[in-house]
């Protein structure tokens, strides 16, 4: 446990840079298949005469991928305790098939809970982006996190 | 949503979405590919883990509030077809506000979803739709919330 990291190394303002995820085609066709089958999601002709303008990812699978980028780029190195809410999630632009994707994490601000002082409350800023760093899905929510030494 | 142009939905509307069944082996599936922290994999794990069982992605249970959404508008449209209307399309979504996971969803679970329409407004921004906000909730077969998030959708509004 002791090689994890704590909520005593998330200082405000932190920024975690994230890997990276292609989304293939069918990857953005199998989520929609089982989840969101509407035809901008599906079909690629479709789409093309939709108002999305192509093939793109269902914004639950944009937001899917960018809790797989945050849970290989921290949850998973750290004592994360998962998270009871979302404040705000933005689909600010399509997420394309065939695009390849980062993000980043930001620590807005952070507290220790006054019930359980074994918890640490992070609020978060999650960005999804192209490599080219056109910002795709912004969600703002709270990581909670233990704290090392309560 | 369910195939109604802006101009017919009016907010305190209840929409009934159906259920949705969480199998271990779903669960474990979705947490693989989106969301591979050790509570949502294995049992081992999730003992020591925040909700001390194996739980699901809190992604998971939002992807299947979108399939019974989604399910419950195909139907509405095609019944409006049927009776020779021709059904407002769903449009797209800029995001959502409030989402919260009050209670985990485990193996075995089935949940029940619903939407409330809670206002609707012009887009100025685009002439010709609306945004229509909502409140959609998850229930687990004990009748507890476990899931809820307040969501918008553009919505054509009625042919002139």
């Amino acid at each position: 446990m002791s090689g994890l990291l704590h909520y005593e190394d998330f200082p405000e303002g932190l920024v975690i840079p994230f890997g990276t995820y292609h989304l293939s085609k069918e990857e953005v066709i199998a989520y929609a298949r089982e989840w969101d089958p509407q035809p901008f999601h599906l079909d690629e002709d479709a789409a093309r005469h939709s108002v999305l303008g192509g093939l793109a990812a269902s914004g639950w699978q944009s937001s899917a991928i960018l809790v797989r980028l945050a849970v290989d780029g921290f949850a998973n190195t750290s004592a994360a305790m998962a998270s009871n809410g979302m404040e705000e999630a933005k689909w600010l632009k399509p997420v394309y098939a065939g695009e390849t994707l980062t993000g980043r994490a930001t620590v807005l601000s952070r507290r220790v809970s006054t019930k359980r002082p074994e918890m640490g409350i992070l609020k978060m800023k999650f960005e999804l982006m192209t490599a080219a760093g056109e910002l795709k899905v912004e969600i703002t929510g709270i990581q909670f996190m233990k704290v090392r030494n309560p | 949503m369910i195939g109604l142009y802006l101009e017919d939905i009016e907010a305190g509307r209840v929409v009934d979405l159906g259920s949705h069944h969480f199998t271990r082996e779903a669960i474990i599936a979705f947490a693989r590919q989106y969301d591979p922290q050790p509570f949502h994999l294995d049992e081992e794990a999730a003992r020591n883990g925040p909700f001390g069982v194996l739980s699901a992605s809190g992604w998971h249970t939002a992807a299947g509030w979108m399939k019974c959404y989604v399910a419950t508008n195909q139907a509405a449209e095609a019944a409006l077809r049927a009776q020779g209307h021709v059904p407002a399309p769903v449009g797209p979504s800029p995001g959502f506000t409030n989402l919260r996971w009050l209670k985990p969803v485990t193996p075995g679970d089935t949940i029940t979803y619903r939407s409330t329409v809670m206002a609707k407004r012009d887009l100025n921004s685009r002439p010709g739709w609306g945004l229509v906000f909502s409140m959609n909730e998850g229930f687990n077969q004990k009748g507890e919330l476990v899931f809820s998030f307040e969501g918008k959708v553009l919505t054509p509004k009625r042919p002139q």
